[in-house]
């Protein structure tokens, strides 16, 4: 018997991840790093700090305005610069604070030992201030502020906890890695979340293309209660969320409702390990595991950077040559952004980057569609892209509407398969774009 | 200079192009059956009508539309080898030439160029020509194995002619002549048999079926559920004491059927968007087939039958939009 | 034979009267009672059904003129038809029109391929929108035109063409009725409405808020906010690094000296022609 996946749609690009049997290198310290004060959905944090502070790595330098926010840690030692607008990934100016490093000092209430607590000695509301406070978010790509998601709203039931370990992208292997190598951390992170949600149900959700990290979590679930491993059938976009609580629990999540509608909560599997960290090891969010491949990387890794470290310096980590690369990305190939900031910085939502030779960064020609419908087959929410298309060209918006555009996920399955090369994702984010403004 | 773009910043591998590419392949070995059964004669009216399509596309693209050719990518080829495919191996060229512009002009670029046209073009100019020239479109070559200069035109019925000829006769003398002319099962299943230049051959057109499939360029739904029908309705009126001409696997042997099932009725433009609606388009194309074949004029009727299922079309898709996620499930 | 054809055009001929007939009655049975007047107007109005009346189409304009109370009348006005068809619109209606100055659009920027140079390659959907939510665009500029053209698509009435050397879209200011499409349509916000002037109009042609040296940084004719303008005019305020010169600053008095005086060019006095002269200053 196969294993389980969503049944609407789906493609199968190529993989390229070449960087599965790499483990995760220390990056090391960037000479200045930019810290984003917004680096989640929701408002930006308050900044604390100003120019001439000295501060540590864990060291608040921001704090959470309002409760869709998330505070922002200082990831190295150092003075700060300055507090101002700099350019970011797209180019537009946003808030950063600037530190310059000198070396690596750490506050000290942060729990540096490599051993593995496995004891969960806080309540749940004790749980959820301490995620609070150590500033973590969806590191997914969506960085939705983690407490709001684990809190419960008043009348809702939680039965499952999907800890998201698919990783559909192609090229990024970060959470491949994580779970290969922080195993058990990720598994007493869903004990912990286990705690806050009172259920005994966690479900970590992998993709049968890693058998490592299956191995790996296997073998240790075996010694944990309420906490289980479910293998996926390799399929892309098995990692958003919607798609992965269809294909795990057959619960579809109704259009325009929220998972925990349907008794589900999906974290990612770098979230569940960094709430360990900041859980048991009071250790706030300020690293992640990023990986830097692509065919113009020379030595595609994965690697632990601070938060805040530019992308120049990944890529010199890579022996990217600059002169080579036509175009680096934030995120996969599918969902990813391409930057215009080569200095652009790592943030807590930054999976991969990815750096691609000039014959991979132009988008082809759009011609003209052959019905072929392989559009409708792909898309994993049973939308007609095509047709979608067609009407955004018309600026028809009632019946843009009625082809459900806004329940689009954005994750461009039907632009890769189009043969024809149509940017059916343009179409789809304009036509929402053009929805949202003319209501 | 850095590139920029919107997501996604991969393309699957398969593009128009090489989509025509694949289907000109797979039907590459009806080409060599026809050539090894008919001789070269088969190899002058594909190469005529190839080139013509092409032609056509090129001009009308240029002169008429004034926009950049659309040739390149491969289409107009395809619907010479199909139109060529459904002629018979001694076609004059004039006539193919007619058919090619028929075919490209009016059936495809008038409807406004490559996945406008309503009608599957190779069709049009099939039956274009079938009713324009009745005579010439019906005067099958007998098939002649390893003769490849062919010089002599003896022409003969094919299948499922002789099997109409027996019907309008049969009801007074059951089944009296013609029968001893009919090919067997094997001799079918090679491309033994009279018919036109691509379609004689089941094997070929099964060769190039898998290739599609292993491709992916189509999926197995409307080839599938196409000849079931056929084979099911058949089937029926076979077991309910009807006579040899509805003997199923002789009806999925001979004619156009496999050749339309396979290419034909799985042409991206003229036939439904979803799978729901594949499905429905190849059982009303099985059902009228077997309609035609049985109790009209004609004693071929797959082309008829496709073409009008292709003005169904739009019918199909607006009945079988997919059901969006996360609405009215149960 | 000629039976046949009697037969023949006495059964078709039944078929359509019959059915001429019944359609009659039909449309007799469904039909809407309309304020008459609201025909008379819609054919007055230019039918271009643009919407910068503010409802949505000709019709519905038309609707809202004919139920318009007097007072109510002063508040409608069609910038498409303008004041000719506004004063018939008005007699027919038996009131008077509002008097309104005829205006076209104009685009607060200069960020010409030379001005602004490409700093990145973008490729992919022509979009000046879809350009916007991905970068900050071509030039470096977050508030500059994005030059896609998503205006010259939107624009109902063909007055706005790109400018195959600049790089940016120009307004006819002959063909352009100021319906506002294009104020709408533009990601950036870069048409504003001014009053048309007879051609005379001096206006900032930036929409770039960063400070001066940044503004500059992308593009040469960027407005850095240096103040010189505001001490030529009082009225001309500077915000955001940003300046801009009201509607009721007048362009004969003070339109040469602000565009002669500001150090980058980025304020544009057009002068009484029929093509807007467009002063690019190295």
């Amino acid at each position: 018997m196969s294993n389980k996946t969503f049944h609407i749609g789906g493609i199968h690009p190529d993989k390229h991840k070449i960087t599965t049997n790499k483990p995760i290198e220390d990056a090391g310290l960037p000479e200045i790093a930019y810290i984003p004060v917004k680096q989640h959905i929701g408002s930006p944090a308050k900044i604390l700090v100003s120019k001439g502070d000295k501060v540590k790595v864990g060291t608040l330098l921001a704090d959470a305005d309002g409760i869709v926010s998330a505070d922002v840690h200082s990831s190295v030692s150092g003075e700060v610069l300055k507090v101002e607008e700099i350019e970011g990934e797209f180019g537009y100016l946003e808030q950063m604070i600037t530190v310059k490093v000198e070396g690596d000092e750490w506050e000290e209430s942060i729990d540096r030992s490599p051993d593995i607590i496995k004891e969960i000695t806080l309540s749940p509301e004790e749980i959820i201030a301490k995620i609070r406070e150590a500033g973590i978010v969806g590191m997914g790509g969506a960085g939705y502020p983690t407490p709001i998601k684990t809190t419960i709203p008043e009348g809702k039931k939680v039965e499952y906890l999907i800890i998201n370990g698919i990783e559909c992208e192609p090229y990024l292997t970060a959470d491949d890695r994580l779970m290969v190598e922080k195993a058990e951390q990720i598994i007493v992170g869903a004990k912990i979340l286990n705690k806050v949600l009172g259920i005994q149900n966690a479900i970590i959700a992998v993709d049968e293309n890693k058998p490592n990290a299956i191995e790996v979590l296997r073998k240790i679930t075996r010694s944990y209660v309420g906490v289980n491993v479910q293998v996926m059938q390799t399929k892309y976009p098995q990692g958003a969320e919607k798609q992965l609580i269809e294909a795990v629990t057959g619960r579809e999540v109704p259009s325009g409702k929220l998972p925990v509608d349907v008794g589900c909560i999906v974290q990612n599997v770098g979230t569940v390990n960094a709430i360990y960290e900041a859980v048991q090891k009071n250790k706030p969010l300020f690293e992640r595991v990023v990986t830097v491949s692509g065919d113009a990387a020379e030595n595609p890794s994965n690697f632990m950077v601070r938060v805040g470290t530019p992308a120049s310096y990944l890529i010199n980590k890579v022996h990217g040559n600059p002169a080579e690369i036509g175009k680096i990305i934030f995120g996969g190939p599918m969902m990813g952004t391409s930057a215009v900031n080569i200095n652009a910085p790592i943030t807590k939502l930054s999976s991969g980057i990815l750096l691609f030779k000039d014959d991979h960064s132009f988008k082809p020609e759009e011609t003209a569609c052959i019905r072929c419908g392989k559009c409708v087959d792909a898309c994993p929410v049973g939308l007609r892209p095509f047709a979608i298309a067609s009407q955004v060209r018309d600026g028809d918006y009632h019946e843009m509407k009625q082809l459900h555009v806004l329940d689009c996920i954005e994750c461009g399955s039907c632009a890769y398969i189009c043969p024809a090369r149509i940017p059916l994702l343009d179409y789809c984010k304009l036509g929402k774009y053009e929805l949202k403004k003319s209501k | 200079m850095l590139k920029i773009s919107t997501a996604p910043h991969m393309n699957s591998p398969q593009d128009t192009r090489s989509i025509m590419r694949d289907v000109v392949i797979a039907l590459m070995p009806a080409l060599v059956a026809a050539v090894l059964i008919f001789g070269l004669n088969a190899l002058t009216v594909v190469l005529t009508a190839v080139a013509a399509c092409v032609a056509f596309e090129y001009l009308t693209c240029r002169y008429l539309l004034k926009s950049t050719p659309t040739t390149g990518n491969l289409s107009a080829v395809v619907t010479g080898l199909l139109l060529a495919y459904n002629l018979p191996s001694n076609m004059p060229i004039w006539m193919i030439l007619i058919g090619s512009f028929v075919a490209i002009v009016i059936g495809k670029m008038a409807f406004g160029g490559i996945g406008k046209n309503v009608f599957n073009p190779a069709l049009v100019g099939r039956v274009f020509l079938f009713i324009s020239f009745p005579v010439q479109m019906t005067s099958w070559p007998k098939p002649d194995f390893l003769n490849f200069l062919n010089t002599d035109v003896e022409t003969g019925a094919t299948t499922l002619g002789i099997l109409k000829h027996i019907d309008a006769e049969s009801s007074a003398t059951k089944l009296v002549g013609g029968l001893e002319n009919l090919p067997d099962y094997g001799q079918m299943f090679l491309g033994y048999t009279g018919g036109c230049l691509g379609e004689v051959s089941a094997l070929a057109l099964l060769i190039g079926f898998a290739y599609l499939l292993w491709r992916r360029v189509i999926g197995w739904h409307i080839p599938f559920y196409y000849i079931s029908t056929v084979f099911l309705i058949t089937g029926i009126m076979w077991l309910n004491g009807g006579n040899i001409q509805v003997e199923p696997i002789t009806q999925i042997l001979s004619g156009g059927l496999l050749l339309g099932a396979i290419f034909m009725a799985t042409d991206y433009a003229t036939t439904p968007m979803s799978r729901k609606g594949q499905i429905v388009f190849a059982i009303g194309c099985g059902i009228l087939t077997v309609i035609i074949r049985r109790w009209s004029v004609y004693p071929e009727g797959v082309s008829f039958a496709i073409l009008i299922m292709n003005a169904f079309v739009p019918l199909i898709d607006y009945f079988t939009i997919p059901r969006v996620f996360g609405t009215g499930r149960k | 034979m000629s039976g046949i054809i009697i037969s023949n055009i006495l059964i078709l001929g039944g078929t359509a009267l019959i059915a001429a007939i019944v359609l009659y009655f039909v449309a007799q049975k469904f039909k809407v009672e309309e304020n008459p007047k609201i025909e008379q107007i819609e054919a007055l109005l230019p039918g271009a059904n643009c919407g910068a009346c503010g409802k949505a189409g000709c019709h519905a304009f038309a609707v809202a003129c004919a139920n318009s109370s007097e007072t109510e009348f002063k508040d409608l006005f069609c910038t498409v038809g303008g004041q000719a068809v506004m004063d018939k619109v008005a007699s027919e209606m038996g009131y008077v029109a509002a008097v309104k100055e005829p205006c076209v659009a104009v685009l607060k920027c200069n960020g010409t391929c030379q001005n602004a140079p490409d700093k990145v390659i973008y490729t992919g959907m022509k979009s000046c929108r879809m350009a916007n939510r991905i970068s900050v665009g071509r030039s470096g500029c977050p508030n500059g035109c994005l030059r896609f053209g998503d205006c010259v698509k939107a624009c109902p009435f063909g007055a706005i063409k790109m400018d195959e050397v600049t790089g940016i879209p120009v307004v006819d200011e002959n063909k352009c009725t100021s319906c506002g499409a294009c104020v709408r349509t533009c990601p950036r916000g870069l048409y504003e409405i001014r009053p048309k002037n007879n051609g005379v109009r001096v206006y900032v042609a930036c929409s770039n808020t960063q400070k001066g040296a940044l503004a500059r940084k992308n593009c040469k004719a960027a407005c850095i906010g240096c103040m010189k303008c505001s001490k030529i005019c009082e009225a001309v305020k500077v915000e955001n690094n940003l300046s801009y010169i009201p509607t009721t600053v007048s362009a004969e008095e003070f339109g040469a000296s602000l565009a002669e005086n500001c150090p980058t060019g980025a304020i544009i006095c057009t002068k009484n022609s029929s093509s807007a002269e467009v002063k690019n200053e190295q």
